[in-house]
């Protein structure tokens, strides 16, 4: 027996990826945004459309399109995360929905419209839903098979667009006959199509299906009967998945670290206990933190293991620390509390072993004790990275993060050839802070570097800093570093090696500022 | 039980005082080193460059080394635990070169630096000391006594080695760099390539005396290795650097 397409619901939130960006960093619907990636603007809000603004351009040119465009690098986790309380509000009314992507969800009509008594009051009362979650533009289009459905609730008529729009049963056929061949997502196909002189759906459905099939294989014959109304997908409803995340509200705001860490103890081993019933453990989780004001902080914390309820106290007491003022005391006293997992494992893969923990078990759980006696960010592991000085080869990233940008951002930095690096043996003290030091020369006044690359004497004498002068025994450059001299922040300085009297050998640097010590080869 | 005694010797009173004082010590050092009587006194792995310079020709676990005036022969020393897997922890010490430490031989995937312990030097050191195989620090100013034999009994304890860049009241051994000598360095023209220095030792097992080892630290191919010209004295190595120079 064969059954005509699926009736279908589909629900479209426009711009969904500027609207999450939107939500989440707390700008107007209507203020001009543009998302970035790879240099290229991805998408943009209404309001940047409207000054030409387009996907792909270059983001030096949708700037001068649109003077006040807000960039924002774009973020494809963001859009789901934004887009869960949506589908939740969604599945609150109708069961059954399934995620196309982050904006767009589909369902099967017939239950609701059962249900709401017309398909059209159905979609009115997933609109309402909607709106009351704070999405006011969402379209619906209800048609016979996903496809249809998505063409309709995108179609834009000259009279405006319709918030809803249906296209009867059985004629979707029809509705969809006029639309381009570049709507069926094959753009090899589309163009070979339009060679071909096939512009429209209508006329792509009106080939023999026998032929295509011979001619396109599989792909093609699918293509052909989304063209011609006979979508055969249907509706894969998703489970709805279960809410690990744990809220605390505050009903009487806390101003203080301890404070809120204790209040929130209890959550803390029900979050984790709950990961536990379901068989998981968090590996990284996200603490939000709203505080009496309004605004709201958040910052996911990553575990090189997994998560227990101490670690999640701590990193929640951390997150409180480098926000606040004082060293207990918060800027703002915090209402409410949330910590939410962003990756979760089975936990059979961090099943200890019959016979104790590895060694790196044992490393981590006493690097912890020490991370909560000086803090997340006292304890750090290092790496090394590219540049021409010492400290900028030097990456220190806190125990259980990830360096900036991932292990491979500092991998390719330091893989990269650094001209003018420094050769021989690195020094083994390296300054956090440069320090201050006197380089007198041979016929006293200043020893300065010329246009050239000259040095204008010889210096003959060091002071280290807090030391008496020593003569010097031997020295080398000066080695101009120019760096980022296109820029305000850019560097310009030459760099010395010196060795005094006593043996000991500095890495020195001169710049508009004086002599500075940068390193010392002790 | 059968002990292998050397034959005794009479000292050698035509020889005069200092002679004899110095065979004194020498058989008190040798009485010391029979009486330990430790039994956690393993060695670590230890590259042979600095293996050389220690007492016993290892670098044991559960006590402490310390190194002055170098921070590179500190490094050389965490190295050779390091690298055969052990992890290494660095307290109170945020000026440490990593590049440094890669090119001595630390694997940077197992060294932890705690940079600002702040007052609570002891507890961190302790706390790494229980985990890691050898920690290097810069103990504070003042530790007082009963913080030193604290920790000196966590070390023993643990089995874990601790290199402190400073004196330390209980050391097994004290290294002191003296007489640096930078290579490839002119004037005004050239690079630090290399380096060859005095190391000093002293410890509880050897004689009043230092026992003074000559090193490349590193030498021009940043490899930490014996200079090769143990027990000759540095003025006459110093002559014949100066003479193979001009």
């Amino acid at each position: 027996m064969t059954t005509g397409p699926l009736r279908t619901l589909l629900l479209w939130c426009p711009d969904w990826p500027t609207n999450a960006a939107a939500i989440e960093y707390d700008f107007g619907l209507d203020t001009p945004l543009a998302l970035i990636e790879r240099g290229e603007v991805f998408a943009c809000s209404p309001t940047a459309r409207r000054d030409g603004v387009r996907r792909g351009l270059r983001v030096r040119e949708a700037q001068s399109r649109c003077t006040d465009l807000i960039a924002v690098p774009y973020d494809p986790v963001l859009d789901h995360r934004a887009f869960e309380p949506v589908i939740a509000a969604v599945e609150e009314i109708v069961p059954g929905v399934q995620l196309s992507r982050p904006g767009t969800c589909v369902m099967r009509a017939r239950g609701p419209s059962r249900y709401y008594g017309g398909e059209r009051q159905a979609a009115q009362a997933l609109l309402d839903t909607l709106a009351h979650v704070g999405v006011r533009n969402a379209r619906v289009g209800i048609a016979d098979g996903p496809f249809a459905a998505e063409q309709a609730a995108k179609l834009r008529s000259d009279q405006g667009t319709d918030a809803i729009r249906i296209v009867p049963v059985g004629s979707s056929p029809e509705f969809l006959a006029p639309f381009g061949v570049d709507l069926l997502q094959r753009p090899e196909l589309a163009v070979l199509l339009v060679r071909l002189g096939i512009h429209t759906l209508g006329d792509f459905a009106a080939l023999d299906i026998l032929q295509v099939r011979d001619r396109f294989g599989p792909d093609g014959v699918l293509a052909h009967r989304l063209a011609s109304g006979y979508d055969p997908s249907d509706v894969d409803a998703r489970v709805p998945p279960a809410d690990h995340s744990s809220v605390v509200e505050f009903e009487t705001p806390l101003d203080r670290v301890d404070q809120v860490a204790f209040a929130f103890r209890t959550a803390a081993d029900e979050f984790v206990a709950r990961l536990q019933a379901s068989s998981l453990v968090a590996t990284a989780i996200r603490i939000e933190v709203r505080t009496e004001s309004g605004d709201s902080r958040a910052r996911t914390w990553l575990h090189p293991r997994w998560f227990t309820a101490g670690d999640v106290l701590d990193r929640v007491r951390w997150q409180l620390q480098g926000a606040g003022l004082a060293e207990s005391g918060l800027s703002s006293a915090i209402s409410a509390l949330r910590v939410e997992p962003e990756s979760v494992d089975p936990a059979g893969n961090h099943e200890a072993g019959l016979y104790g923990g590895a060694t790196d078990e044992r490393i981590h759980s006493g690097l912890s004790r020490v991370q909560g006696m000086v803090g997340h960010a006292g304890v750090l592991t290092a790496r090394i990275g590219g540049g021409r000085n010492p400290s900028d080869r030097r990456v220190l990233v806190p125990w259980g993060d990830l360096p900036p940008g991932g292990e491979a951002a500092v991998e390719a930095s330091q893989s990269l050839p650094w001209p003018g690096k420094l050769p021989g043996p690195p020094p083994a003290t390296v300054f956090p802070e440069r320090q201050r030091v006197a380089v007198n020369a041979a016929h006293g006044g200043n020893l300065l570097v010329d246009d050239r690359g000259e040095l204008s004497d010889v210096p003959v004498e060091f002071q280290a800093p807090g030391k008496a002068p020593v003569p010097v025994s031997a020295w080398a450059g000066p080695w101009p570093v120019v760096e980022r001299w296109w820029d305000a922040g850019g560097t310009r300085l030459h760099r010395f090696q010196i060795v005094d009297d006593s043996g000991a050998a500095w890495l020195l640097v001169l710049d508009d500022s004086g002599w500075w010590a940068e390193a010392r080869y002790d | 039980m059968s002990l292998a005694v050397a034959p005794p010797r009479t000292p050698d009173f035509a020889a005069g005082p200092s002679a004899v004082a110095s065979q004194v010590a020498e058989l008190q050092a040798r009485i010391r080193g029979m009486q330990t009587t430790r039994i956690d006194s393993h060695g670590l792995p230890t590259s042979p460059g600095v293996a050389e310079l220690l007492p016993g020709g290892v670098l044991r676990a559960g006590v402490v080394y310390s190194v002055l005036e170098s921070t590179t022969l500190a490094l050389a020393m965490l190295a050779g635990p390091s690298a055969a897997g052990a992890w290494c922890g660095v307290v109170g010490v945020p000026s440490l070169g990593v590049e440094a430490a890669a090119a001595a031989g630390i694997d940077l995937d197992r060294l932890v630096l705690v940079p600002e312990p702040g007052d609570q030097w002891l507890q961190v050191t302790a706390a790494l000391a229980d985990v890691v195989t050898v920690v290097m620090t810069r103990p504070p100013a003042s530790v007082s006594p009963a913080e030193v034999s604290r920790l000196g009994s966590r070390l023993r304890q643990r089995g874990s080695t601790l290199v402190t860049l400073g004196d330390w009241p209980q050391s097994e051994a004290t290294l002191r760099v003296t007489d640096d000598r930078w290579m490839g360095l002119g004037d005004g023209h050239g690079y630090l390539a290399a380096r060859r220095v005095t190391v000093a030792v002293t410890g509880r097992t050897l004689s009043g005396k230092p026992r003074r080892k000559q090193m490349w630290l590193p030498d021009s191919e940043q490899t930490v290795r014996s200079a090769g010209l143990a027990g000759v004295p540095p003025v006459r190595s110093d002559r014949h650097e100066t003479a193979a120079a001009s």
